[in-house]
């Protein structure tokens, strides 16, 4: 069990910044998982802490010691590969005691290490067995029994799950949290996949483009997501983005219009922009509801997607091409065609400035 | 019985006949070398296809000149250090040049290839000086020597593509476990690499076991001859005589050996030169 300090991490590959400036700090027993679309630097970040990719520039402390220059098996972490990656050639025991023999521990030690890996992940009837003989899910948990057999204080995971079918995945996925309540060790996790973010993570570290967007836990960055990238990746459906219009700043928010809903009072905080500003205006698809439509300010049902247990209603303004999303418990009694009035729960109303960030709610109007 | 039938018929004829012919071809040389050996003397220019008699007495005097024994001892002491030679070096060349990233890799590989280009007789005498700087002149270590330098370029070669095929994350995960660079060969690679490392193995034994020019070059005495050039050299009562019974006998008895050797490798050189055709 350690922490983990990133200070100013840097990682340059020939002319490409792929790693930007990363401050973060990974308190000891916490479960971090990574999350970005593809290319935004989360699996290289993974590689330098684990010491697979050595670092430019900046400070990598495991503890209080800086091992930015600690080849990987000093540094005691123990890694889980995408494709596994487990020796085909040697039986789930051998697989898992490699490490072990490598660090010259006793065969004693070793036996009572790899039986006891075995026992938590359920492995002791596949022992004997070689990787080829081992289902998807079996492969993965020698995969975590490998990484773990060594006791490495902090278990890094690079897109463990991207390699199971849909089913299976969830059952990994809950049994990879029961481990780390049982275990109890720092985890580092990297997906693409926000749904395993959420589900896994005390905290979320959000990458792009090689730099944190945001860090916080599931629920701050569902609640406050502090960019309009941040609020678009979490949360499935993603959120609704909608071009909106600064009409004034009363003392107590701020006043936006924005076309086929109309004006509306935020109590998000606009002093800063000038009026006519042109803003983004964020509604996740739960926070919409939809009414019979009275007037100008309406919206075009273009599709409803019946998915059981809800409903995902799509929207077009009346005029331009910005696509809405409802989502409501089924059934519904919205049909193709219809016209129909957006009500937007106005405190789960997101603001982006021009810049894309967030505009923070305030605090005044909030305390009342 | 209809046309299609025959035609099919006809096909399947011509199919077998090719491959009769093919067996002759390839095999008929050899045969005959079997069956003049198995001739005695008296009978040896008579123009039989097929064995009347057998008769042991060529492989008798073969075997029992000292100088043929000391030349199968020579040949397989150079094949067997050709062949561990040219692995070890190949498979820790096939790491460097497959797995480490370093700027001129692709020119190191491409003059690799270049060395094995040259014939023979063009670096004959380069090495002979070589061969003499380092005092091995007349020595088994000359044809070592020079043997390598010739097996080594093909080895590396599909030892590296081999490597390259090997996932990334094999290596990473060795890594992690803490394994050396000579840990992660030996333990990881190797077992991997089997079918390449016989195939490689394989080729570099025949060739070591066949060459003739280098082993007449760099040897001077019966003492320290290998196989293909005693062969060559064994003489019968008279200048005027060639011993052809003796002369095959002796080539039977070293090509089984090789023979043998492929039959054991066979399975193993197949999914060896065929890996890299598609991905398994």
């Amino acid at each position: 069990m350690a922490s983990v300090t990133l200070n100013k991490i840097n990682k340059v590959f020939g002319s490409t910044h792929i790693i930007n400036d990363v401050d973060l700090i990974i308190g000891d027993g916490e479960f971090v998982v990574f999350v970005g679309p593809s290319g935004c630097g989360k699996s290289t970040l993974l590689r330098l802490i684990a010491g697979l990719e050595s670092i430019t520039d900046g400070d990598l402390k495991i503890d209080d010691d800086v091992v930015n220059e600690l080849p990987p098996r000093e540094r005691g972490v123990g890694m889980v590969f995408q494709s596994y990656a487990l020796y085909p050639h040697m039986s789930v025991y051998e697989n898992m005691a490699f490490g072990l023999k490598l660090a010259k521990t006793d065969k004693q030690t070793v036996h009572e290490r790899v039986m006891a890996t075995a026992r938590i992940l359920q492995l002791e009837e596949l022992l004997e067995r070689k990787p080829k003989a081992l289902s998807g899910g079996q492969r993965q948990r020698v995969a975590m029994g490998r990484a773990m057999a060594r006791e490495p204080r902090i278990l890094l995971f690079d897109e463990p799950l991207s390699n199971l079918d849909a089913s299976l995945r969830v059952q990994m996925r809950n049994e990879i949290a029961r481990l780390h309540d049982r275990l109890g060790s720092t985890m580092i996790y990297v997906t693409h996949d926000q749904v395993e973010a959420m589900t896994l993570a005390d905290k979320i570290v959000v990458l792009k483009g090689g730099h944190i967007e945001q860090v916080g836990s599931p629920q701050t960055l569902y609640q406050q997501p502090a960019t309009k990238f941040v609020a678009g990746f979490i949360g499935s459906p993603t959120m609704n983005f909608m071009p909106a219009e600064l009409e004034d700043n009363p003392a107590e928010g701020c006043r936006v219009r924005a076309k086929g809903i109309g004006a509306l009072n935020l109590p998000q905080d606009a002093s800063a922009q000038r009026t006519n500003a042109q803003l983004t205006l964020g509604v996740r698809p739960e926070h919409l509801r939809l009414a019979p439509a009275e007037g100008d300010n309406a919206f075009e049902v273009v599709n409803v997607e019946y998915l059981g247990n809800e409903v995902y209603v799509y929207l077009e303004p009346m005029e331009g091409r910005t696509l809405l999303i409802h989502r409501s418990e089924a059934p519904c009694q919205w049909q193709v065609g219809q016209r129909a009035a957006l009500i937007a729960d106005l405190a789960c109303v997101h603001l982006f400035d021009g810049n894309d960030h967030s505009l923070a709610v305030r605090k005044t109007s909030a305390a009342a | 019985m209809n046309s299609r039938q025959l035609i099919a018929i006809a096909k399947r004829a011509g199919f077998w006949a090719l491959i009769g012919v093919l067996m002759v071809y390839a095999i008929f040389p050899f045969y005959y070398a079997v069956i003049t050996s198995l001739k005695p003397a008296s009978q040896l220019f008579r123009v039989d296809y097929w064995l009347n008699s057998v008769d042991f007495s060529n492989y008798e005097r073969v075997l029992t000149q000292g100088s043929f024994l000391q030349a199968i001892g020579n040949s397989v002491l150079v094949a067997v250090c050709v062949v561990f030679i040219a692995l070890l070096l190949g498979l820790t060349a096939a790491y460097a040049l497959g797995r480490v990233r370093f700027r001129g890799r692709n020119s190191v590989l491409l003059i690799v290839l270049g060395v094995s280009m040259f014939p023979q007789v063009a670096v004959l005498a380069g090495l002979f000086e070589v061969v003499r700087v380092l005092n091995i002149y007349n020595s088994p270590w000359a044809l070592v020597l020079s043997y390598t330098i010739f097996t080594l370029p093909f080895t590396v070669w599909v030892l590296t593509t081999f490597m390259r095929q090997l996932p990334m994350e094999l290596e990473e995960a060795a890594i992690m476990d803490g394994a050396t660079p000579w840990v992660t060969i030996t333990r990881v690679f190797m077992p991997l690499m089997w079918p390449a490392m016989a195939t490689t193995g394989l080729l570099a034994f025949i060739a070591a076991w066949n060459e003739f020019l280098f082993a007449l070059t760099f040897t001077l005495t019966d003492s320290q001859r290998t196989v293909p050039v005693a062969i060559a050299l064994i003489s019968g009562g008279s200048p005027h005589e060639l011993p052809w019974g003796t002369i095959m006998a002796a080539s039977v008895v070293v090509t089984v050996p090789l023979v043998v050797l492929v039959m054991i490798f066979q399975r193993r050189i197949v999914s060896g030169l065929t890996a890299g055709a598609v991905k398994g």
